[in-house]
């Protein structure tokens, strides 16, 4: 039978190629009347970021069907293992000094450690099963934040100084316990950012288009039934969780490397949470729906901020209201009846193409 | 070693006020099989709105004690009628998601009406402190009111759900919402209930924290929230004598590493020892266990 490669992957990526265009031409600033506020252009990169987040999540929630509420863990430990690899080379070799290397390379480490990170902790929570291994999760991301408040490392020449629970010691501070990463050279662009989230989505989209993609959607739907036919349970969920976590440690060295000073409060189980809320908003395993919710839910509350004060109680009575109408049985009914007269057009419309 | 006994009063305050929150997730949990993360954002709503029985209104004491437990009921009805009860037959993720929603508007609401400075907060159940073994313990009123209040809300609770009709009927909806349904259980009724009573304890309990730790915040009640919610989890999820058990070894726990490993490292030790728990007992220490069916 000959494979016809699904369309709407391509729609994705032709969607964030548009919106990356157009936000290159908002601020190359070619076209009177179309620029990018500045406090827009403050988004762009963070956007990207939540991007990356929100897909990777949706990996473990959506397609492995395993509710996370720790992905901001990996995402801090990605920032942190960036920022320290990019420093180190900025400091131990000040000579030899390309800007896009210590950023590429500092997203792949920073991927790398969050990747071995999600290893470790995938082993213990995926014997758990269901609400249990959400609190599981939550606890692990809630134990590396305090983690990294107790990590002290100080570079000295080539040599990196390391120190737990002790921050006596030699050379100039990059990690500083709970004040985090000072002083870092910022690096992140929104071009890297993009780049970023096309990788993202190649390795998404096709892992979820794989062999190992339907066997994580086999386990996700009938555990039982799956392990019946053969396929390997915690292989495959470990394979979605671990990717899941090194794409998130990547957004976080990408964020790590946007501030020039960042601390593990910045990714408490808040932030946890509001990519939760990205996925869920976006579509359960809908890979699109992840990417446009996040970027509308980044710019949103710069939206809102003529509201001033009453911007997040805003944003919280929207979000109630959508999960509301969404699970309104009625106007599902009325959705579906909307959906089904397009979709019989748009079939017709096939037809005769 | 007198250091150590009052380490430990500490932690078994402490963790009666964890037991307290805890009770409430347990109970919602039970009944509705939903993560109530709201719930901790109505201990600060209680202790804001004793606060201002106290401040601004004088009240006695009591009285705003009183206020808060109706305000906080209130409130848990009304959450469950808004936001929850629509949702009943939606999957338990958007459940959750509203549930984080409903957390998000009450500490947006509570920074417009309160703002975001911490409020210190004055001690609700002060009567001076106990001293003992020439003055080298001090156990403060605080510590006994919350040691007495989790113990006679646990005998309460224990007694409500045994011998009362509308106890049982809580635990048959949560064995099985459908049977007891058929039996004329009033499902919607009893779901009501188990919210205004989780509600209500979440204002004692807001009370009871802050009265011990006097600093009020929009954000004061996510953190406590987090760590009952653990406690539950901790103690077997659905079970009274499970909240109980859960709430004050977290507390113990948490005081304990403290004070002997390290400061810093509190809370990781807590999570830690969740997950150590969990991992040998995958339904918490007192937990039933499920059997799946093929």
């Amino acid at each position: 039978m000959k494979y016809k490669k699904p369309s709407r992957n391509f729609i994705t990526y032709a969607m964030v190629v548009v919106v990356f265009l157009l936000c290159e031409l908002a601020l190359s600033g070619a076209i009177d009347g179309f620029k990018m506020s500045r406090s827009l252009k403050g988004q762009l990169v963070p956007i990207c970021v939540y991007i990356v987040m929100a897909v990777s999540l949706n990996l473990t929630v959506g397609i492995s069907g395993e509710l996370s509420l720790g992905h901001a863990g990996f995402m801090s430990v990605g920032a942190f293992s960036g920022i320290l690899f990019s420093q180190f080379l900025l400091y131990a070799f000040p000579d030899v000094n390309l800007e896009i290397v210590r950023l590429v390379g500092a997203l792949v480490f920073g991927g790398l450690i969050a990747g071995i990170s999600g290893v470790l902790i995938g082993i213990p929570v995926l014997r758990l099963r269901g609400d249990y291994l959400a609190i599981v999760t939550l606890a692990f991301g809630e134990i590396i934040r305090n983690l990294i408040n107790c990590i002290y490392f100080a570079i000295e020449g080539t040599s990196l100084n390391f120190g737990f629970l002790n921050p006596n010691i030699a050379g100039t501070m990059i990690i500083n316990g709970p004040m985090g990463a000072t002083g870092i050279k910022k690096l992140a662009t929104f071009e890297v950012g993009f780049i970023l989230v096309i990788f993202t989505l190649i390795v998404v989209l096709n892992l979820i288009n794989s062999r190992s993609g339907r066997a994580i959607m086999a386990i996700r739907d009938n555990r039982i039934a799956a392990e019946s036919v053969g396929i390997n349970v915690t292989k495959y969920r470990m394979l979605a969780f671990v990717v899941s976590a090194a794409l998130a440690g990547m957004a976080g060295a990408l964020y790590g490397l946007n501030f020039s000073q960042i601390q593990a409060v910045k990714f408490k189980f808040d932030t946890s949470i509001l990519v939760l809320v990205f996925v869920v908003l976006g579509g359960i395993g809908n890979i699109r729906g992840s990417v446009i919710a996040a970027t509308v839910l980044t710019v949103l509350p710069e939206m809102l901020r003529e509201f001033g004060n009453y911007r997040m109680l805003i944003y919280a009575i929207v979000l109630i209201l959508v999960m509301l109408a969404s699970n309104n049985p009625m106007l599902k009914s009325m959705l579906e009846s909307i959906k089904g007269k397009f979709f019989k057009k748009s079939a017709k419309e096939g037809d005769q193409a | 070693m007198i250091q150590f006994l009052s380490y430990l009063l500490n932690g078994i305050s402490l963790g009666s006020v964890y037991a307290i929150i805890a009770l409430g997730y347990s109970m919602v949990y039970g009944i509705a099989k939903m993560l109530n993360f709201a719930h901790g954002d109505v201990i600060m709503i209680g202790a804001y709105m004793s606060f201002c029985a106290i401040q601004y209104w004088s009240l006695p004491p009591i009285a705003a004690i009183l206020l808060a437990i109706v305000v906080c009921t209130a409130l848990g009805i009304l959450i469950e009628r808004m936001a929850y009860k629509p949702l009943r037959s939606a999957t338990s993720l958007s459940v959750l998601i509203t549930a984080i929603g409903v957390s998000w508007l009450l500490q947006n609401i509570a920074l417009l009406i309160w703002g975001a400075n911490p409020k210190s907060y004055q001690s609700l159940v002060s009567f001076g402190a106990l001293t003992l073994f020439d003055g080298q313990l001090h156990i403060t009123s605080e510590t006994f009111i919350t040691i007495a209040a989790n113990i006679i809300i646990m005998i309460a609770l224990t007694l409500f759900t045994g011998k009362t009709k509308m106890g049982k009927a809580m635990r048959a909806v949560s064995e099985d919402k459908g049977a007891a349904e058929l039996m004329g259980i009033n499902v919607n009724a009893t779901i009501s209930m188990t919210f205004a009573i989780g509600s209500g304890l979440a204002a004692i309990a807001g009370v009871l924290l802050c009265s011990a730790y006097p600093v009020l915040m929009p954000t004061t009640g996510s953190m406590p929230g987090i760590k009952a919610f653990t406690a539950a989890v901790f103690g077997g999820i659905g079970s009274i004598p499970g909240a109980l058990i859960g709430g004050i070894l977290l507390g113990l726990i948490e005081i304990m590493g403290k004070a002997y490993v390290s400061t810093e490292l509190g809370d990781a030790l807590v999570f830690a020892v969740l997950i150590i728990v969990l991992l040998v007992k995958p339904t918490g220490l007192l937990g039933k266990k499920i059997h799946e069916k093929v």
